[in-house]
């Protein structure tokens, strides 16, 4: 019986790939190790090798093809005794990675699986700004493709703006954001650094009182809890400790929150943290308009800003304005979807869910407004309080941690400033109060989820 | 066809283990580690060898005049705010550079003010002094008055003059490290001739930032001087107690990074020290990293009672190391007459007084700045 060769998940978050190029055609002898295929993924051009010995039997999927899912049969193998022998016990080969990558390698459907059930179904997007002028053209865009194309505006117009961190230059970024920047600006303006975070921080924030105008990569911001003095210590405080007299414009950015099946130590939401700092900015938009218009804005701004992005909607794709100078502005939260029976507030990738629940919440009759707050510092408490005001319900929805976390924060606000308006408690729904499990059952119950928003706003509309 | 993103390994790993290989190990070996070290050595000895063969700088009279000025104005002025601490005047932490001051007059003198950046730590007043910062707002942000430096705001570990390119005044042990190699990037990128003078203490010498700094700023060749102020004591540990590399002028050696051993209570010795490594950084060669043995006499800040050294230990470098008294003797036995150096003396005390009268009488800032210079921008 033949071996079924299967479209394999190349990084976390792979769910399909294109069969770029075949190596070996039907009816070649392959060994383990030879390399059979090229998959490029959103983030990579992959080598696919064998593991098992035999004769290439059929070609399935024919190179070129696009879209091709995690677990499809892509070719067969037939063994050396092909009519006799029995199938394996495990038939699926495994399959290795060849080009390193970031993260750990996965190689089996279920994780492609788990991967497909935490990212939110892309089907309910954000409606569009109301703000953009009648006619604008709209470009589908990945979040990925926005965030590379914002740092590559803003190093046109302004050269003082230089890029730094691990991998961002050579490698192309561990997550392909700063692709092709290289190529552009040259290694003067786009700087691979060492693995270290707290050195490169600080230079970085050196830089910006110098008077230039860093963007610093983490490669996530679980690693920048060793550079977090030079956030908060160097960059924040500055301009109060020096009587307004020295600045710190800088841009640390990179992705933020729980990716897929990394274990605890690469799934954490620091958005509250930074979040409490006087004299920071802290921007975490989800869809690709908002990174797009908000980096720009970002770079521009002679603050500081952590620019928090979420690994998982790095490959979604949204439309952003034909507009030569898209930027946005800092600090102004937007309504994603206008309702008037209840508000979920919502950042980041907890948006996806939120629309998700509101579609489902639709088909029941009630009517949910959701908001994206896109910037956690400063916060536009404006429009939370005028929506609460209409709505008289409201639902926190993060995907972070429970405790001390922006949504306490709003609800803070909510008892403060909009008491009068409360027809029920507001509810959060956040991550499990627990360090992120890795098994893939686990890591589903920890996280957020469109079907735990559901629950809540039933809840607060005692319905 | 893409590439492979890791090679699997590096030429220049790869090339030893060929020639380990090919011959014996044991006779091998040796050799070639011996050879590397010896031209390590080679290139990382010859600044301190620069510095042997002429150790001090051929200053005439007037600059030696204008170094013992800048000396006695921070002597007077640190003696001052030791003095306004007791008055309950100045709050807070206040570290004194008494007794460090040939270290800031001597390399300081040697840059180009307004062109080439200095930063450090919390001990910043004399780096302030020495570059020619108003005593007045600097005295005035001690007090915490509206007229200080950073609008009272700060405080004595926190103040900057962006005009002069000094860029603090950093209260975290070591941070100004990194933060003063991003200013050597900064001049680099804009291809500006400057050159950073980032200053830490021994105490700070043994925080893992410095070492993620000293490998970039040789890696990327930043124009910067790393300076151990080394006074023997990080608060009240002796270096010895904390370190296990007590020359720290070696601590660059793993990074390639030349090292100077230098005096730090003679101001000519320091200034002729700082030529040799400007020369060395603005002909683009990379950072280089000089010890000062210095001494500190009051203790790490104004509550410190310095029980970990004795009395005698601290008047024998009163007595005999002091680098004011030291240019002062210099500055007689050229010639310089008594009253010359009298009538510096006089006019620096009345410069100082008149700071702490403007530190004494100006207003405490108005409560509306409780809330300016958060953000810059409004949001």
């Amino acid at each position: 019986m033949a071996i079924e060769l299967k479209m394999p998940a190349l990084s976390p978050t792979m769910e399909e790939g294109t069969l770029a190029k075949w190596l070996v055609k039907a009816g070649d002898e392959v060994k383990s190790g030879d390399i059979l295929a090229e998959i490029e993924t959103d983030k990579a051009t992959m080598e696919f090798e064998a593991i098992d010995e035999g004769t290439i039997g059929e070609i399935l999927v024919a190179e070129g093809t696009e879209g091709v899912k995690v677990g499809t049969v892509i070719a067969t193998i037939k063994g050396d005794d092909d009519a006799a022998a029995p199938a394996p016990a495990a038939a699926a080969p495994a399959v290795e990675q060849k080009a390193a990558e970031s993260e750990a390698p996965a190689g089996q459907d279920a994780k492609a699986k788990a991967a497909a059930a935490i990212a939110p179904k892309s089907d309910a997007k954000p409606a569009a700004d109301p703000e953009l002028p009648a006619g604008t053209t709209m470009v589908p865009t990945t979040v990925r493709e926005a965030l590379r194309d914002a740092m590559a505006e803003e190093m046109r117009s302004d050269d003082r703006v230089f890029v730094m961190g691990e991998e961002v230059a050579e490698y192309q970024g561990a997550y392909k954001v700063t692709q092709g920047l290289l190529e552009e600006f040259g290694p003067q303006r786009v700087i691979d650094t060492p693995i270290t975070e707290y050195g490169f921080a600080g230079i970085g924030a050196g830089a910006a009182m110098g008077g230039l105008r860093p963007v610093i990569e983490f490669m996530t911001f679980n690693f920048a809890m060793q550079a977090i003095d030079h956030i908060i210590n160097s960059a924040a405080k500055t301009n109060y400790m020096s009587g307004g007299q020295m600045r710190c414009p800088i841009v640390f950015r990179g992705p933020n929150g729980a990716a897929s099946r990394v274990g605890a130590q690469h799934s954490q939401n620091y958005g509250p943290w930074y979040a409490s700092v006087p004299g920071l900015v802290v921007i975490a938009p989800y869809d690709s308009a908002d990174a797009k218009g908000l980096l720009r804005a970002a770079i521009r701004s002679e603050d500081p800003v952590v620019f928090l992005e979420n690994e998982l909607v790095y490959g979604r794709t949204f439309d952003v304005p034909q507009i030569d100078d898209f930027v946005l502005p800092i600090g102004k939260a937007r309504i994603v979807r206008p309702g008037k029976d209840v508000t979920i507030v919502s950042y980041s990738i907890g948006v996806g869910f939120a629309l998700e629940a509101a579609e489902q919440l639709a088909a029941e009759g009630i009517d949910a407004e959701v908001i994206d707050l896109r910037t956690l510092r400063p916060l536009d408490k404006e429009t939370v309080l005028a929506s609460l005001a209409k709505t008289n319900r409201m639902v926190v929805a993060e995907e972070g941690f429970p405790v001390c976390s922006i949504a306490s924060e709003i609800i803070a606000i909510c008892m403060e400033e909009g008491f009068d308006h409360l027809d029920a408690p507001v509810l959060r729904v956040c991550d499990e109060d627990v360090p992120l499990p890795y098994a893939a059952n686990l890591e589903k119950l920890a996280l957020i989820d469109a079907g735990k928003i559901v629950a809540a706003v039933r809840k607060v509309c005692y319905r | 066809m893409a590439k492979s993103p890791r090679p699997r390994a590096t030429a220049s790993a790869a090339k030893p283990a060929a020639r380990r290989a090919a011959k014996p190990a044991a006779a091998a070996e040796p050799i070639i580690a011996s050879d590397v070290a010896e031209e390590a050595a080679f290139a990382l000895r010859s600044l301190q060898q620069a510095h042997a063969n002429n150790k001090r700088y051929d200053a005439s009279d007037e600059e030696l005049l204008k170094f013992y000025e800048q000396m006695v104005l921070i002597r007077r002025f640190e003696e001052k705010a030791g003095q306004l601490y007791g008055l309950g005047l100045i709050g807070g932490f206040c570290h004194l550079y008494i007794g460090q001051e040939a270290v800031a007059v001597g390399l300081q003198s040697a840059l180009k003010e307004g062109h080439d950046s200095v930063i450090t730590g919390y001990r910043d007043h004399g780096h302030m002094l020495a570059y020619g910062i108003d005593p007045k707002v600097i005295m005035a942000e001690l007090t915490g008055r509206g007229a200080g430096i950073s609008r009272g705001k700060g405080g004595s570990m926190h103040m900057f003059s962006t005009d002069h390119k000094f860029y603090g005044g950093h209260g975290i042990v070591g941070a100004q490290v990194p933060l003063g190699a991003g200013l050597a990037f900064a001049h680099k990128y804009r291809n500006d001739g400057g050159v950073c003078m980032a200053y830490f203490g021994d105490g700070a010498s043994n925080q893992g930032q410095v070492y993620e700094t000293f490998n970039m700023a040789a890696l990327w060749k930043l124009p910067i001087i790393f300076v151990v102020e080394n006074n023997g004591y990080a608060m009240g540990t002796a270096v010895k107690r904390g370190s296990a590399e007590t020359h720290f002028y070696r601590r660059g050696t793993a990074f390639r990074i030349p090292g100077m051993d230098v005096n730090g209570m003679d101001v000519l010795e320091v200034r002729q020290a700082a030529e040799v490594a400007l020369e060395y950084v603005r002909a683009g060669n990379g950072p280089v990293l000089m010890e000062l043995k210095t001494y500190r006499y009051r203790g790490h800040s104004m509550s410190d009672p310095a029980k970990y050294r004795s009395r005698e230990e601290v008047q024998e470098m009163r007595d005999n190391h002091d680098p004011i008294e030291g240019a002062k003797a210099e500055l007689l036995k050229r010639g310089v007459t008594e009253d010359k150096i009298k009538e510096i003396d006089k006019r620096i005390r009345q410069v100082v007084a008149e700071s702490a009268d403007f530190a004494e009488t100006s207003p405490e800032p108005d409560v509306a700045e409780l809330y300016t210079d958060v953000l810059v921008e409004t949001y």
